[in-house]
């Protein structure tokens, strides 16, 4: 996985709350059985006005001029400001796999939902929690700055604005660790593995009805 | 100290290892997988040259993609070649790591939040997840089950662990009796327009109450299946008679000494009496009707004697907005009667929705009558080769053919729309599925979530009705 400390970018505002990862990435698009190339397709349904299918050529298909991806002052974006409950429903990875892919390396919102949150850190991508009123604020200066960039600080945990803020932020010291360092987190929990078989030996002896071959 | 929620103690039998950086180390007893969200997981241990840490944990099938016709031919019936490969994957990989998998032409196939409970393999007091948001379901057994990503399958693959942090406890409690005609999938729904999609977010749900505790486990499995639409991971109801009973003589249940020695550990799956829950939430089953959901979220539900919400009467301008846009993603006007909505399809199926019981509330719903002229398709995908042999045994294929229903292989079909089965551009569809979502049972298309009853009676008019009122009226 790719290390993640510090990025300053540019931000692209998704004005609604409850962003589901079907909308992230719809479902045609879960038939890959690769972990890339799911940027072309990522908000599909919003950002082209026609369906889209797997293996087609995305140059060619009519893009949604309203969705704010398309807009030109949002080109190269890599935080993208979002609303309450960001990555609801399924839980397909693709939907981090798809924000990575498409530039991504920062999400913000007030909330996100639990699995999509777990899932970004696995893949490099930050989903970051800030406080409904300053993602409210925030949202009002990407609309009146173009170019509006913010730096996120995964070390310090501080969001830095081009005003002079410093907003903090949380994040679990264990995700935190894994990012920063770019770790496989396969690999950190097979240091365990002694402790790990330990347990499994004491409940095959407690519930060996756990234990029975399948068929 | 108080006492532990069924949820701590089944967090602390699995606690490998507490960090000090306040992650655990979590065992998983089981692993469902399906085509969609393995093939990566098994390219990475590929990659890193790592073997499965217990095999027998794991149980295969493949559900999404399958198609729901001409399944005599197996995997050679798949038109769509990117299906097709997906599917020859996951059979490559279950044999590369001598996984056992139920493939398409094995009459135990289906979606594997059906078969898991019906094999089995599902079992008390187990931790179980599967790449799939509605691993949930399996919680209604009293155990901890949720959906994970793709690296997290890998991650149980290699270590049979999983890191996690612990959720806080929230109590549902339904209380009273449900009305003729109001099923578990409408105290889900209802529990979801009361709480929100994200209401449940950070927490593990106990369901519970008299009207919980009166449900099937069919029923409860529909209720823990929609936990992640509340916002939860997890949910789960303890363990009584009704959960024994289910799985005794289940193929891969226990035997013999084994199953008294199980029967005795699961009796303790409940929580204390003293636990205490960070956050309770009361509903009384007596207040709960039949719901439909109208726009592009869950908790956009209301009861099938309602109207469509008007924007203009909500003071939250991001709420406002948000009935707005669903509004008109559904293509349905403010106060519009939920009764007058127009339906192109309707269908019956799914893991919320496509076990035994669902089909035969929705057969005796149809039972001599004929499906509505306007609609363009009504379709039962039941949940499994085994539930469909059931169906089948009793008939009700021939009530739902009689009737002019679809009667389709096992998968998960139209739910999500992977397969061959969705809806059109702007049509309208009454589904027994569990998400809305814009786009989700296929481009353009028009969710509205219902109970299996009300899916067939809407399949009969070609609209909603209430049939607890109708039936009321009846008599």
């Amino acid at each position: 996985m790719r290390a993640f400390t510090q990025h300053q970018g540019l931000v692209a505002p998704l004005d609604r709350s409850n962003v589901d990862t079907d909308m992230i990435i719809p479902k045609q698009f879960l038939k890959s059985i690769k972990r890339t190339g799911f940027g072309p397709n990522l908000f599909d349904e919003l950002r082209y006005l026609d369906e889209g299918q797997p293996g087609r050529d995305n140059s060619q298909r009519p893009l949604n001029p309203d969705f704010v991806l398309n807009q030109p002052r949002y080109q190269g974006a890599s935080v993208l400001l979002a609303r309450s409950n960001f990555g609801c429903g399924s839980s397909r990875e693709h939907a981090p796999w798809a924000l990575e892919d498409f530039g991504f390396r920062v999400i913000i919102a007030p909330s996100f939902a639990d699995i999509f949150y777990n899932n970004s850190f696995k893949n490099g991508l930050l989903p970051l929690v800030l406080d409904e009123k300053i993602v409210d604020q925030l949202f009002q200066r990407v609309e009146a700055n173009p170019g509006y960039q913010l730096t996120v600080d995964l070390e310090q945990q501080v969001v830095l604005t081009p005003e002079g803020d410093s907003f903090p932020f949380e994040v679990d010291n264990f995700r935190r660790h894994c990012l920063l360092n770019g770790l496989d987190d396969i690999g950190v929990t097979l240091e365990d593995a002694d402790n790990i078989s330990a347990f499994e030996a004491k409940r095959r002896q407690d519930a060996p009805w756990l234990f029975e071959p399948l068929s | 100290m108080s006492g532990k929620t069924l949820y701590d103690k089944l967090w602390d039998a699995h606690l490998v290892k507490q960090r000090d950086d306040g992650s655990a180390l979590i065992y998983i007893d089981r692993q469902l997988l399906h085509e969609v969200t393995s093939p990566q997981a098994f390219e990475g241990l590929r990659l890193a040259n790592r073997k499965p840490w217990r095999v027998d944990a794991n149980l295969a099938t493949t559900d999404h993609n399958v198609p729901t016709t001409g399944r005599e031919r197996g995997v050679d019936g798949i038109e769509d070649p990117v299906s097709k490969i997906q599917v020859l994957t996951l059979g490559s990989n279950c044999e590369e790591f001598g996984i056992v998998e139920y493939g398409m032409t094995d009459k135990r196939q289906g979606i594997v939040h059906v078969i898991g409970p019906e094999q089995g393999a599902t079992l008390p007091g187990m931790t179980i997840v599967c790449g799939d948001s509605h691993t949930s379901t399996h919680g209604a057994f009293g155990a901890l089950a949720h959906g994970i990503g793709t690296s997290e399958v890998e991650h149980v693959l290699a270590t049979q662990c999983l890191v996690q942090k612990k959720s806080k406890n929230m109590k549902v409690e339904v209380n009273g009796t449900l009305n003729p005609g109001v099923t578990a999938k409408d105290v889900i729904l209802a529990i979801i327009g009361k709480i929100g999609t994200a209401g449940g977010t950070g927490y593990a749900i106990e369901f519970a109450g008299s009207a919980i505790r009166s449900l099937s486990m069919e029923g409860r499995m529909t209720v823990c299946n929609m936990t992640i639409e509340a916002g939860a991971r997890a949910g789960m109801v303890a363990v009584d008679d009704t959960t024994i009973e289910y799985v005794r003589g289940r193929p891969l249940a226990p035997k013999g000494d084994q199953w008294e020695q199980a029967v005795q550990a699961w009796k303790t799956l409940q929580s204390d009496a003293d636990a205490v829950f960070d956050k309770v939430v009361t509903l009384d089953a007596a207040s709960i009707q039949p719901q439909v959901s109208w726009g592009t979220s869950p908790e956009m539900v209301t009861n099938v004697g309602g109207r469509v919400p008007d924007p203009a009467k909500e003071a939250d301008p991001i709420k406002r907005e948000g009935i707005e846009r669903a509004l008109k993603y559904m293509g349905l006007k403010p106060n519009t009667p939920i009764t007058e909505i127009r339906l192109d399809r309707v269908f019956i199926g799914s893991c919320t929705n496509a076990r035994i019981e669902d089909l035969r509330e929705a057969a005796a719903v149809v039972k001599g009558k004929t499906v509505a002229s306007s609609l363009k398709q009504a379709m039962v995908v039941p949940g499994s080769g085994l539930v469909k042999a059931q169906a089948e045994a009793e008939g009700l294929d021939k009530i739902f053919l009689a009737a002019g229903l679809e009667w389709r292989e096992p998968g998960c079909s139209m739910c999500l729309a992977m397969n061959a089965d969705k809806l059109g551009d702007g049509e309208h569809c009454a589904s027994t599925s569990n998400r809305n979502f814009e786009g989700r049972q296929g481009f353009g298309g028009r969710t509205h979530l219902v109970n299996p009853a009300m899916a067939a009676a809407a399949a009969i008019h070609g609209h909603f009705v209430d049939i607890a009122a109708a039936d009321t009226a009846a008599v």
